[in-house]
């Protein structure tokens, strides 16, 4: 399981479309090899056919597509926006937050969602990821046992 | 009593949902078998609620199960307050 690991974190990234964001955080997957290419495809086509609805929340997105699109290992990936921008969703917009999420289909799935919400229920912890100016602090608020 | 999460692809959003649905029910102490599944496979399905975004709701118009919206998914006081309003 990669969660968050340095290599898999950008912050102010620019990026102008929801596709762009989408792309952006699926090529930190890729380039640790935990993703393949048609995965980034996968999340993109899944943003295409079922609109915004990965949008979880006021600026968090959560991309991703399926097992056999192609995932190598449980992974979670973050990119923050420099700017906002809309993915039409009514409530969630402008979306600053995207985890770009691989998809598996074993046990390792469960526990990387149930990190990933032990995350973001924290109000004060999504005020950090938006304002944090390191890798370092974000870090911090993974907690530890990261491997 | 039985609880469907509806997301797009049924993989990941619908199971936050769905954890975080049954943290709630805990709380509440409410029995329910909760699933999670993608917004294809729900419409053949008749759970007594459907728990999904505003965004898939749409899709879902016309379902026979009662359909409860819920905007942030990590908001666990948002997920009670709409499973408080539609199961009394």
């Amino acid at each position: 399981m990669k969660f968050l690991e340095k290599s898999l974190v950008a912050l102010d990234v620019e990026a102008n479309t929801p596709e762009e964001a989408i792309r952006t955080a699926g090529m930190l997957l890729v380039e640790d090899h935990l993703v393949e290419e048609t995965y980034i495809e996968a999340m993109v086509n899944s943003f295409k056919n079922n609109g915004p609805y990965f949008v979880l929340a006021p600026n968090i997105a959560l991309p991703h597509a399926r097992p056999d699109d192609g995932v190598n290992e449980a992974c979670v990936s973050f990119i923050r926006l420099k700017k906002g921008i809309p993915f039409g969703h009514s409530m969630n917009d402008p979306v600053k937050l995207v985890f770009g999420l691989g998809a598996s289909s074993s046990e390792e799935h469960l526990s990387i969602l149930q990190r990933l919400i032990r995350l973001l229920e924290s109000k004060c912890n999504v005020e950090k990821l938006l304002t944090s100016q390191s890798y370092e602090e974000i870090r911090n608020l993974i907690g530890g046992d990261l491997s | 009593m039985k609880i469907l999460c509806v997301c797009g692809l049924g993989q990941g959003t619908s199971l936050i949902l769905r954890m975080n649905t049954e943290t709630v029910l805990r709380q509440l102490g409410i029995q329910a078998d909760v699933e999670n599944t993608d917004v294809s496979s729900a419409k053949g399905e008749k759970p007594d609620f459907i728990l999904t975004s505003n965004e898939l709701a749409q899709t879902l118009e016309g379902h026979p199960s009662k359909i409860i919206i819920v905007n942030n998914y990590f908001d666990l006081e948002e997920i009670k307050t709409a499973l408080q309003t539609h199961l009394n």
